[in-house]
C-alpha cells in the first residue's frame, strides 16, 4: 500500500481521473505478455502529456517510489511487470501521432502509438517506419525504443535504433530532456543510443521522432518449403554468400507452421518440415534479376514447393501466417514461452538439433520461428501450466537461450533482457562490463527508483551468487558495489 | 485452492479462459481499450479479471461487474485474437452469472427491466411507436434534451421518425417466387425491425421473390431473444428460443432468413444455448443450421431478377454481430456489386463499433455516444452518398450522428436496383 501522502502527490500530479486505485483494477496490470512472472502495483497512472509524466516522475522521486513504465505490455521478458509497492506509469493515453513531414521524412509521436499506426498514418505520403515486430498492430513506439525492437525486416534496414532521431526522455529525477538530433550526423556522445534498448531502466520516453522511408519501388515474395530445416538454413547461408541481402529471411518450423494454419490458413503445406519466406525489395530490375537467383538457390538445396506471391493480397497472406505464427502457438498448446536468442548464421542447423534433444530431455515440445538472415531464433516452448509444466517450461526456456551464448551468441536478439533474463546476464558478460552498465544507471537514476530489478541481475533477484557471477576484484576492495 | 466465486450453473470453463496467452493483439480493435486506454477495459484484461473470478480471487460484485457492464459485446476482439480465444462463450457465461449472482442498484434494476418489458413485444413497441410519433409531434425530443437524466435522453434520441402506417402494417404470410422456384424460405420479421423498419422486411420479401425464392413469414413468430441473450438474460432468452424454434420448425422451408445482424448470430448460436436440454438440443441444432443472413443467402444464389444503374459512392459499414460475430463480410459487399454503377467504399477503422450494442446506447450512453460520433467522423471522411448496413441498431444509433446521409439496409439497395427507382425514393408495392 502507499502512503498516504505519496497517493495524494500522484493524483495531483496526473488528476484523479487518470489514476487507478481498485485492488480488483490493479490486478489487470500485473504482468505482461509474459504471463509467468505477476507482481500487483500499488498504483497506476495514465498520463496524458509529458508535462504530466515529469510530475508524476517527480512525485515518485519525492517520496521514493519505484516506477514502471508500460506500454501496450506486449513485452516478452516480463519488463514491464510493476515492482513491489511501485507504480506503473502507462502511457495509453498518449496516442498522438503529433506530426508527419513528408518532405523530411519523418514523424512525431506519442510514446503510446502503436508500430503500425505510424505506417498507417505515413501510407498517404509514400512512406513507411521500417522496424517491424510481430506485435506491431498493438506495441507502442515507446515499448519499441525501450526494447529497441526489430522485426523480419530489420536484416536488411536495421533496428529501431537505426530510425529514431530525437527523443524527449523524462529521467528518473523528472527532468525533462531531448536526446538525439533531428539530423542523421549525430554529436557528442549518444545518449539517445543508450537510452534506446535501456528497457525503461534510464527514464520515461516521450515524443519521439522517427525516420521515415519511402515504400520500396517493388517487393517480391516466395514462400518456399523445404524437406528439413538444415536445407532451409543452407539456403540462408548461399543467400548471404552470393552478396545478396533481402529485405526479410524468415524461417518457420513445422509445428510453427501448424499453428499459424490453423489460425489464419496462409496456405503452408501442414505437413512440410521447413519452410522460407524470402522477400526481396527495391528498383525492379534489381529485384527480378537478384529473385531468379533466390529461385535457383532454393532449387539447389531441394525445395518441395516455392510459392511466389503474385498479388499484394497474396504477399499479405504468407506474412499473416509468419506474424500470427506466435500467438498463434495457443491454439496447439495451452501455454507457451517465446524465447529470444541470437546464433552465428552458420549455426543455426546446430542450435536447432540441440533444442531439439534438449526438448526431447524435458519432454516438452519445442516450436521454431525465427529471423533467418539474423541468426535471431524464437523457440516457443510448449507445455501446460495445469499440468504443472511451468518450471520445467521455463527451465528449458532459460537453457536454451544461454544455449545461445554458449555458441558464440546472444541471449536476446529484441525481446529484452527484463525480468525473465537478467540472472543470465552473467553468462555472457563479465563483471567488468556488468559494473560498467550499473554505473552508467547510477548516473541516470541514483535511487534506483526506475524500473528496479529488470536487465541487471540484482543478488536479492537471482540469489547470493547469480549465475557465474563473482565479485569484482573492485568490489571485494569495497571501491565499488552492487545492489 | 479458493472455491470459484461463479456459480455451478455454465461459468465460464477453465479451458477457454486458459486459452489466452495475454499477447494483447486484441487491444487496438477494442473500443472501450480505443476510449480509455485502461487494461481492464480491454479484452485482455477482461478475461483476466474472469481468470481470477473463476479462481475465486476477486468477487464478482464491483469491478469486474462494472468492467464486464461496460463491454460492447462487439466481438472485434475474437476477430483479431490470433490464438482463437472464444470470447463470446465466455462473456455469454460470464453475464448471466452477473446477471444472477449480482444485485443491482434500484434505478438500473428499473431501467433494465424496463427494456425488456418493452422490447422484446411487438404490441407493446407499437404502443410505443404511438407514443413516439405523439411525442416527435409535440416537439417534444427538444424539451427532453434539457430535462433528462443521461440514460432516458439516450433512450428518447434513439426514437426512430416513426410512420404508424408502417409500424402498424403487417407482412403477408406467403409471398410467391417469380419464375422458377428456386428455394423455399422463412423470414424472421424481428421486433424492432417489424416496428420500426417495416420497409426492410417487405423489401426483403420482394427481393427473395424477384430472386426465385417463395417467402413464408409466420404471424405467431415473437422476439428470437437476442437482445436478452446479449444482455445475459438467459431464463428469457432460452425461453424466446425455444417459441422461435417451435413456430418455424414446422415450416417445411429449405432456410431461415434473417435481415437483422444481432438476431441472426444468436439465432445460429441456439444449439449452443439449448446445448444441456436434451428436449431441445436436436431440434436447436436443425433450427440454426438453417439459418441465414438475408445477404449469405443472397449470395449463395446467381443473380436473377435484372439490377438497374444506381450510380452512388456506397459506404459499407459491417454491424458487429455481422461481421464479427458471423464472419459475414464478404457476402453483403458482392451482393451489393451486383447493382451497376455502385461504388463501394470501406469505412476507415471498420472494424471498430459504432456504440449501437444491443442496449448498450441506452444502458452506458456515454461510451456509446463517443463511439457514435467516432463512427459519423469516419463515415463522412469518406463522403459517401449512402451508408449501407445490415442491422437496424446501427441505423438508429448512426441516425443520431448523421442526418445528411442516407442510411439503408443492403437490401433496400438491391429492392430500389431491381425496381429501378431512387434508393432514397419510396418503393413501389403492388
Ligand atoms: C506475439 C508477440 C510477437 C512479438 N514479436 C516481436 C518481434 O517480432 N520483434 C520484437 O522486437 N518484439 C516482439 N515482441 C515483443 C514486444 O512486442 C516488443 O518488445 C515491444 O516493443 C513492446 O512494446 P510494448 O508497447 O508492448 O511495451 P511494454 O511491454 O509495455 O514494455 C516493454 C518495456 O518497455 C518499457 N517501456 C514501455 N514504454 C516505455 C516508454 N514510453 N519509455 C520508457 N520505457 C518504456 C517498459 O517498462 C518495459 O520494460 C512480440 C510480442 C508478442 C506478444
Ligand atoms: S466484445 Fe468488443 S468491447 Fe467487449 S472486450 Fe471484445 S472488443 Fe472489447
Ligand atoms: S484474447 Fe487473444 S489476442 Fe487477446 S490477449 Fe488473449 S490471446 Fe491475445
Amino acid at each position: 500500500m502507499l502512503d498516504r501522502a505519496a497517493h495524494d502527490a500522484l493524483v495531483a500530479a496526473v488528476g484523479s481521473e487518470n489514476v487507478i486505485s481498485d485492488p480488483v483494477q490493479l490486478r489487470s496490470y500485473e504482468c505482461d505478455g509474459l504471463t509467468g512472472f505477476r507482481q500487483t502495483p500499488s498504483l497506476v497512472v495514465l498520463p496524458r502529456s509529458t508535462e504530466d509524466v515529469a510530475q508524476a516522475v517527480r512525485a515518485c522521486h519525492r517520496h521514493w517510489l519505484p516506477f514502471v513504465a508500460r506500454g501496450a505490455g506486449t513485452g516478452l521478458s516480463g519488463g514491464a511487470m510493476p515492482v513491489a509497492d511501485g507504480v506503473v506509469i502507462s502511457l495509453q493515453r498518449m496516442r498522438e501521432i503529433v506530426h508527419i513531414d513528408p518532405v523530411d521524412r519523418r514523424a512525431v509521436l506519442q510514446p503510446g502509438v502503436t508500430n503500425l499506426d505510424i505506417t498507417k498514418a505515413a501510407a498517404a505520403h509514400g512512406l513507411y517506419y521500417a522496424p517491424d515486430p510481430s506485435s506491431q498492430q498493438v506495441c507502442t513506439i515507446g515499448g519499441n525504443v525501450a526494447e529497441n525492437s526489430g522485426g523480419a525486416h530489420c536484416l536488411k534496414y536495421g533496428f529501431t535504433t537505426n530510425h529514431v532521431l530525437s527523443m524527449t526522455v523524462v529521467l528518473p529525477d523528472g527532468e525533462v530532456v531531448t536526446l538525439g538530433e533531428d539530423t542523421d550526423e549525430q554529436l557528442g556522445p549518444d545518449l539517445r543510443g543508450v537510452v534506446i534498448g535501456s528497457e525503461g531502466t534510464l527514464g520515461i520516453v516521450c515524443d519521439i521522432t522517427v525516420r521515415l522511408l519511402r515504400v520500396p519501388e517493388t517487393v517480391r515474395t516466395l514462400l518456399a518449403e523445404f524437406p528439413s530445416v538444415t536445407a532451409a538454413g543452407d539456403v540462408v547461408s548461399d543467400l548471404v554468400a552470393a552478396g545478396i541481402i533481402p529485405a526479410a529471411v524468415e524461417m518457420m518450423d513445422n509445428l510453427a507452421i501448424q499453428a499459424a494454419e490453423k489460425a489464419v490458413g496462409a496456405g503452408y503445406t501442414l505437413t512440410t518440415p521447413a519452410a522460407l519466406v524470402v522477400e526481396l525489395d527495391g528498383p525492379a530490375s534489381e529485384c527480378e534479376a537478384q529473385f531468379d537467383q533466390v529461385r535457383t538457390i532454393c532449387e539447389r538445396h531441394g525445395c518441395t514447393r516455392l510459392h511466389i506471391a503474385e498479388t499484394a493480397a497474396e504477399r499479405a497472406k504468407i506474412w499473416k501466417g509468419r506474424k500470427a505464427a506466435f500467438a498463434a502457438v495457443g491454439r496447439i498448446s495451452p501455454d507457451y514461452i517465446v524465447q529470444d536468442g541470437v546464433v552465428p548464421r552458420t549455426r543455426l542447423a546446430e542450435v536447432l538439433s540441440r533444442i531439439e534433444d534438449m526438448g526431447r530431455d524435458a519432454g516438452l515440445r519445442v516450436a521454431n520461428v525465427f529471423h533467418a538472415g539474423d541468426g535471431n531464433l524464437h523457440p516457443l516452448v510448449l507445455f501446460d501450466d495445469d499440468a504443472g509444466e511451468l518450471e520445467r517450461a521455463e527451465q528449458l526456456s532459460t537453457d536454451i537461450a544461454e544455449l545461445c551464448v554458449e555458441l558464440g551468441g546472444s541471449l536476446s536478439g529484441e525481446h529484452g533482457i527484463g525480468t525473465d533474463k537478467a540472472c543470465s546476464m552473467p553468462r555472457m558478460f563479465g563483471e567488468a562490463d556488468l559494473s560498467t552498465m550499473d554505473s552508467v544507471r547510477a548516473a541516470f537514476d541514483l535511487r534506483r527508483l526506475c524500473n528496479p530489478g529488470k536487465l541487471l541481475p540484482t543478488p536479492r533477484l537471482c540469489g547470493e551468487k547469480p549465475g557465474r557471477y563473482r565479485p569484482h576484484p573492485l568490489e571485494e576492495a569495497g571501491v565499488i558495489e552492487r545492489l | 485452492m479458493t472455491d470459484s466465486s461463479f456459480d455451478a450453473t455454465n461459468p465460464p470453463s477453465r479451458e477457454l479462459l486458459n486459452d489466452c496467452v495475454h499477447c494483447g493483439f486484441c487491444l487496438p480493435t477494442c473500443p472501450t481499450y480505443q476510449l480509455w486506454g485502461e487494461e481492464m477495459d480491454s479484452p485482455r484484461g477482461r478475461i483476466y479479471l474472469m481468470d481470477l473470478a473463476e479462481r475465486g480471487e476477486i468477487e464478482l460484485e464491483g469491478a469486474f461487474t462494472e468492467h464486464i457492464d461496460a463491454c460492447l459485446g462487439c466481438m472485434a476482439c475474437v476477430t483479431s485474437c490470433p490464438s482463437g480465444v472464444q470470447y463470446d462463450r465466455l462473456l455469454e457465461a460470464t453475464r448471466p452469472q452477473v446477471e444472477r449472482n449480482v444485485p443491482r442498484a434500484r434505478s438500473d434494476r428499473w431501467f433494465r427491466n424496463g427494456i425488456f418489458a418493452l422490447f422484446p413485444y411487438r404490441r407493446r413497441l407499437r404502443a410505443a411507436a404511438i407514443g413516439g410519433a405523439l411525442y416527435q409531434k409535440l416537439r417534444l425530443p427538444a424539451l427532453a434534451e434539457r430535462v433528462l437524466p443521461p440514460r432516458l435522453r439516450a433512450a428518447q434520441a434513439l426514437m426512430p421518425q416513426v410512420r404508424l402506417r408502417s409500424a402498424f402494417a403487417s407482412l403477408p404470410r406467403r409471398v410467391r417466387a417469380e419464375g422458377e422456384p428456386r428455394r423455399r424460405v422463412a423470414l424472421l420479421s424481428g421486433c424492432v425491425q417489424d416496428v420500426f423498419f417495416h420497409e426492410v422486411n417487405t423489401a426483403t420479401q420482394r427481393v427473395l421473390a424477384a430472386e426465385g425464392c417463395e417467402v413464408l413469414t409466420p404471424r405467431d413468430q415473437g422476439c428470437c431473444g437476442a437482445l436478452g441473450l446479449h444482455a445475459g438474460r438467459e431464463p428469457h432468452a432460452r425461453e424466446r428460443a425455444k417459441q422461435t424454434i417451435a413456430t418455424f420448425e414446422k415450416l417445411p422451408v429449405d432456410n431461415i432468413v434473417v435481415n437483422v445482424a444481432g438476431c441472426g448470430s444468436s439465432m445460429k448460436e441456439y444449439g449452443h444455448l439449448l446445448a444441456d436440454d436434451p428436449e431441445w438440443t436436436d431440434r436447436a441444432e436443425a433450427f440454426s443450421a438453417k439459418v441465414r443472413d438475408i445477404t449469405e443467402l443472397l449470395a449463395e444464389l446467381e443473380p436473377r431478377a435484372e439490377r438497374h444503374r444506381i450510380d452512388a459512392k456506397v459506404a459499407y459499414h459491417d454491424a458487429c454481430h455481422l461481421g464479427h460475430a458471423q464472419g459475414i463480410r464478404e457476402q453483403p459487399r458482392s451482393v451489393l456489386r451486383t447493382v451497376p454503377g455502385v461504388d463501394l467504399v470501406d469505412l476507415p477503422d471498420a472494424e471498430i463499433c459504432c456504440g449501437s450494442a444491443g442496449i448498450y446506447n441506452m444502458v452506458n450512453p456515454e461510451p456509446a455516444e463517443e463511439l457514435g460520433e467516432r463512427k459519423a467522423r469516419n463515415v463522412q471522411a469518406v463522403s459517401p452518398d449512402l451508408l449501407v448496413t445490415a442491422n437496424p441498431g446501427c441505423l438508429l444509433q448512426l441516425r443520431r450522428y448523421l442526418d445528411n446521409v442516407p442510411m439503408l439496409h443492403p437490401v433496400q439497395l438491391l429492392d430500389a436496383s431491381i425496381q429501378g427507382r431512387r434508393p432514397t425514393e419510396a418503393p413501389m408495392t403492388e
